[in-house]
């Protein structure tokens, strides 16, 4: 019986560790990937959010249009879009490129979201309070507006940013040269699949298990602080 | 080589949707059977159960889906299991939900008010009769907004079932699209289906939680 041969399988992780720097190159443009895109991503948003809560109505019905398109679709089909659609309209993109674009577009809208409940937490009679306490309009900025909002989306934000970096894996459907990417190149060249993704989930969950521990010592750092209300 | 996307690749498409939904149903039903279990054995105060079921949610939830697809799709062989890419992708994602529903369900069945627990207790109602006739009906009512909306996470999520080779939405929109490269007409038309088929259930679930928080307001 062919089946038979299975059940005597032996795990074989020393190809797999042996490839360890391929898939550190491969985890630092997961990374590299993620924060770039989180950080155009927040650019977006905060234009984005500005358009919702500021902006006219044409431009509040653009902005949740964009929204909408992006969170009621799948990442992947949004990826195919950006990879084979561009380059069907003339702009010739790398695959890292076209997944870096998809994922910036993707967690734009994301985060326009937060960062429009982040503005609308902004208390308006604590920034009277403020002027009226002689405070500048700098430390009222500072203190009564920008800190309590990044504190009202920071949890949000910081968990869209680990999010963001799971979905990731997904541009490896395109084969970019992320950490999934170089997973699959492995398993075509020793045909261990199942260590590999063993080894390669192992770094995801390594991933952001740090960054939530990162996040969380940050936040205990700088808003550690009773709320006010 | 190329030839005109025409009607034929439309319908192929359209009707390769009925998958996706298929996918989504499974995966959805399994996810919440799992999600009941874990999210009642996180709120059960046995040390064991809690721990094991958060770290199954924490490993899940800490994880690409796309790596959990894999390690069913390329872990069952290994097993001595033979599997097809629908099974593969029916399974992961049935995992994969009932990790994000435990959680959001672990978080309706503690918000429950105090009293209604220490009210059973007083009754003398046991575990059963407590979660079925007091806790999981007031549970239920706060779950479903967040339910309904991760609904869309579940229908999303089955697109990934193409990347293993599973003829859904999605990859069905790959092969037309490698036949025709008419990629603006193809994924556009595949964004859409998607789009018809989440973007109702963003409002209902937007609108129930509205009505939830006009409740709880009064």
């Amino acid at each position: 019986m062919s089946g038979d041969t299975h059940l005597h399988y032996t795990f074989d992780f020393q190809s797999v560790f042996a490839a360890w720097p391929l898939l550190l190159g491969g985890t630092w443009l997961t990374v590299k990937l993620s924060l770039l895109a989180m950080v155009i991503g927040l650019c977006i948003a905060i234009v984005g959010a500005l358009c919702k809560t500021n902006g006219p109505k044409w431009l509040r019905f653009i902005v949740n249009v964009y929204i909408e398109l992006i969170r009621n679709t799948p990442f992947l089909v949004q990826l195919f879009f950006f990879f084979f659609g561009l380059p069907a309209m003339g702009v010739t993109l790398s695959p890292n490129t076209a997944a870096l674009i998809a994922m910036f577009v993707n967690v734009g809208a994301y985060a326009t979201e937060i960062i429009r409940a982040g503005i609308e937490s902004i208390n308006r009679g604590q920034i009277e309070a403020g002027l009226a306490l002689n405070l500048s309009r700098l430390q009222v900025f500072r203190f009564i507006i920008l800190k309590p909002a990044l504190r009202a989306i920071y949890p949000a934000l910081t968990s869209q940013f680990i999010l963001l970096m799971l979905t990731s894996a997904v541009v490896s459907a395109i084969s970019a040269n992320d950490l999934t990417s170089v997973a699959a190149k492995l398993q075509s060249d020793t045909f261990k699949s199942f260590e590999i993704y063993i080894v390669v989930t192992a770094i995801y969950l390594v991933l952001s298990q740090l960054f939530s521990l990162l996040f969380r010592v940050i936040y205990r750092a700088n808003f550690n602080y009773p709320e006010g209300r | 080589m190329l030839r005109d996307f025409g009607m034929g690749d439309f319908w192929f498409i359209v009707f390769a949707a009925r998958w996706t939904i298929l996918l989504s149903l499974v995966a959805f039903v399994g996810g919440a059977f799992g999600g009941l279990i874990l999210a009642l054995a996180r709120t059960s105060r046995v040390r064991a159960l809690e721990w094991a079921a958060s770290l199954f949610i924490q490993v899940f939830q800490g994880t690409p889906l796309l790596m959990q697809l894999f390690l069913v799709f390329f872990g069952a062989p290994v097993l001595g299991i033979n599997i097809n890419p629908w099974i593969a992708a029916a399974i992961a994602l049935a995992f994969n939900t009932s990790a994000f529903l435990g959680e959001i369900w672990r978080g309706c069945i503690q918000a429950v008010p105090r009293g209604q627990w220490e009210a059973a207790d007083a009754l003398s109602l046991h575990y059963t009769d407590r979660m079925r006739f007091v806790v999981l009906p007031q549970a239920l009512k706060i779950a479903l907004p967040p339910t309904v909306g991760y609904l869309v996470q579940v229908i999303k999520g089955t697109s990934l079932a193409a990347i293993i080779g599973f003829v859904e939405l999605t990859r069905a929109g790959q092969v037309i699209n490698n036949a025709t490269f008419e990629p603006l007409i193809v994924f556009g038309l595949v964004a859409g289906i998607y789009f018809i088929l989440c973007w109702p259930l963003s409002l209902w679930s937007a609108r129930l939680e509205r009505r939830y928080a006009a409740a709880l307001a009064r």
